[in-house]
C-alpha cells in the first residue's frame, strides 16, 4: 500500500468515489455546528460587539486560502517530478476554491474592517499580502486557461506556482517593512499566553475543521470533474480517428 | 554567448526594435501624473519616488512580449536551445540585453524626469542607485515571464498577469530607498534587500525561465 497508488487515475476515481459522500456529509456537519454554535451560542465581546463572530468565516477563510497554494506547489511537485496527471489536475481543481478563499478572507475583513477600524480597506501588510495572493491565483488560473495542450499547460503551471511561492513568501516580508500593521497578530498558535478565550476557540475550531473538510471535498469533487473532461477529450479524440 | 549579446542589441537598436518606446512611455507617464493629481510641487515630491519606480516598471514591462517572441516566431529559438551554449546561458543572455536596451536608459533618464516632479534633492543618487540595482531583477523577472508565454497568441496581457504580481518585492524595495534618500533617512537595509532579490533572481531564475522555454518547444 503506497499513496503513489492514487496516481492512478482509475484507483483515484473509485476510492474519491467512497470518500466523497463521507467528507461531504462531515464538511456540512462541522460547518453547521460550528457555525450555529459560534453566531448564537456564544457571548457578544465587550469591545467588539457581535461583530466579532465574524472570525468564524474570517479565519478559517484566511488559514484556507494559504494552504490551498501550499497544496497546489505539493501537487506540483509531484507532477514535475514523478509526472502523474492526477496530481496536476488536483493542482488546477484547487486553485479557484483557493482565490474563492482569499476573496472570502478579504471581504469578510473588510465588512469586520468598517465598524472596528473605521475603514473598509487598509493598506496594511496581511491585508495588501493577500491581496497580492489573490493576483497569484489570478495569474495561475489565466495559465492554465490560456495553453491548450494540457500537459504544456500542467508543466508551465507548476513552474510558475514554484516561483510564484518563492515570490509570495518575499512579498508577504517586503510589505511588512513597507508599513505598520493594524491588524492583530496570531491569536491561535498554541505555543502562546494571549489567546482567544476559549469561549470563542472551541466553536472557531470546529469552524476550521468544516472549512479543511469543505476544502478537500471540493478539491476531490473538482479534481473528479478534470478526469472525467479528460476522458471526454480522449474519447472525442478517438471518435475523430476512427 | 557575447555574439548572442551583440546580436540581440543590435536587433533592439535598428529599425522596428521599438527602442525607444519604453523611454517614451516612460516620459508620458510622470506627464500625465502631475496632470492627474495637480501641480502642487508639495504633493508631486511626495509622491515622485513611487511614480518614477512604477513608470519605469511599466516601462519595462512594455518590450517583455519581444524578448523571446520574434525569436519563436522565426524558428531561431530552436537553433538557439539547439546549440552549444546552455539554454539557461541564453536565457540570462536576452535578460541581460533586455536589461541594456531598457533598464539602463530608463535609470540615466530618471534624474531628468525626477525634476519634472520636483523630486527632494537628497533623491537624484539613491533613485540612480536604486535603478541600476533594481532593474535588472525587473529583466530576469519579466523574461521568466516572457518564457512562460513565448507560445501564445495573445499572451501580451497574460504577461503582465503573471509578472506584475512578481515585481511587488523589488516595487516596494525600491521606491522605499528612494523615498528614505529623499527624506535624508538612512538607506542601507532597503538598499540590501533590493541588492539581494537582484542578486537572487539573477542566480536562480535563468533556470526556471529555461524550463519554461524547453516546455515551450517540445
Amino acid at each position: 500500500m503506497s499513496i503513489w497508488e492514487y496516481a492512478n487515475p482509475k484507483k483515484f476515481m473509485q476510492t474519491s468515489a467512497w470518500a466523497l459522500p463521507w467528507v461531504t456529509v462531515l464538511s456540512v456537519l462541522c460547518l453547521l455546528g460550528g457555525l450555529v454554535w459560534g453566531f448564537f451560542f456564544t457571548p457578544d465581546d465587550y469591545k467588539q460587539g457581535s461583530t466579532v463572530k465574524i472570525i468564524y468565516l474570517h479565519v478559517p477563510a484566511a488559514m484556507m486560502a494559504i494552504n490551498a497554494w501550499v497544496m497546489m506547489l505539493v501537487t506540483s511537485l509531484i507532477w514535475i517530478v514523478r509526472r502523474h496527471h492526477v496530481s496536476a489536475l488536483a493542482a488546477k481543481a484547487a486553485a479557484p476554491i483557493g482565490m474563492t478563499f482569499t476573496l472570502i478572507a478579504l471581504v469578510t475583513g473588510a465588512i469586520w474592517g468598517q465598524p472596528m477600524w473605521g475603514t473598509w480597506w487598509e493598506w496594511d501588510p496581511r491585508l495588501t499580502s493577500f491581496l497580492i495572493l489573490f493576483l497569484f491565483y489570478l495569474g495561475y488560473m489565466a495559465l492554465w486557461e490560456a495553453i491548450e495542450n494540457p500537459d504544456t499547460a500542467a508543466d508551465l503551471t507548476s513552474v510558475l506556482c514554484m516561483v510564484g511561492s518563492v515570490f509570495a513568501i518575499l512579498s508577504r516580508y517586503a510589505v511588512n517593512f513597507w508599513n505598520q500593521g493594524l491588524h492583530q497578530g496570531a491569536s491561535l498558535s498554541l505555543d502562546k499566553e494571549e489567546n482567544v478565550s476559549d469561549v470563542y476557540w472551541f466553536p472557531l475550531l470546529i469552524c476550521i475543521a468544516g472549512f479543511v473538510l469543505l476544502f478537500v471535498t471540493l478539491v476531490l469533487l473538482r479534481t473528479r470533474t478534470e478526469i472525467r473532461a479528460r476522458r471526454i477529450q480522449a474519447l472525442q479524440a478517438r471518435e475523430k480517428l476512427a | 554567448m557575447i555574439a548572442l549579446l551583440v546580436r540581440d542589441l543590435r536587433l533592439a537598436m535598428r529599425a522596428g526594435g521599438g527602442f525607444g518606446l519604453g523611454l517614451a512611455f516612460f516620459l508620458l507617464v510622470t506627464v500625465l501624473v502631475p496632470l492627474g493629481v495637480g501641480p502642487e510641487g508639495a504633493t508631486l515630491a511626495k509622491i515622485a519616488p513611487g511614480i518614477l519606480w512604477v513608470g519605469a516598471l511599466l516601462a519595462c514591462l512594455l518590450s517583455l512580449d519581444r524578448v523571446f517572441a520574434l525569436d519563436f516566431e522565426d524558428g531561431s529559438l530552436d537553433l538557439l536551445a539547439t546549440a552549444p551554449i546552455p539554454l539557461e546561458g541564453v536565457v540570462a543572455v536576452k535578460s541581460a540585453a533586455h536589461w541594456i536596451v531598457t533598464g539602463l536608459p530608463l535609470t540615466l533618464i530618471a534624474p531628468v524626469l525626477a525634476v519634472l516632479l520636483h523630486l527632494p534633492e537628497g533623491g537624484y543618487l539613491w533613485l540612480v542607485v536604486s535603478l541600476a540595482l533594481g532593474t535588472p531583477a525587473l529583466s530576469v523577472i519579466g523574461t521568466f515571464g516572457a518564457a512562460l508565454t513565448v507560445g501564445l497568441k495573445r499572451g501580451g496581457l497574460l504577461l503582465s498577469l503573471l509578472v506584475l504580481p512578481l515585481y511587488v518585492p523589488t516595487l516596494i524595495f525600491g521606491a522605499e530607498v528612494v523615498k528614505r534618500g529623499a527624506e535624508g533617512m538612512a538607506i542601507a537595509t532597503p538598499l540590501l534587500l533590493l541588492a539581494g532579490i537582484t542578486a537572487g533572481a539573477a542566480a536562480l531564475l535563468p533556470f526556471a525561465s529555461a524550463a519554461a522555454i524547453r516546455i515551450n518547444l517540445r
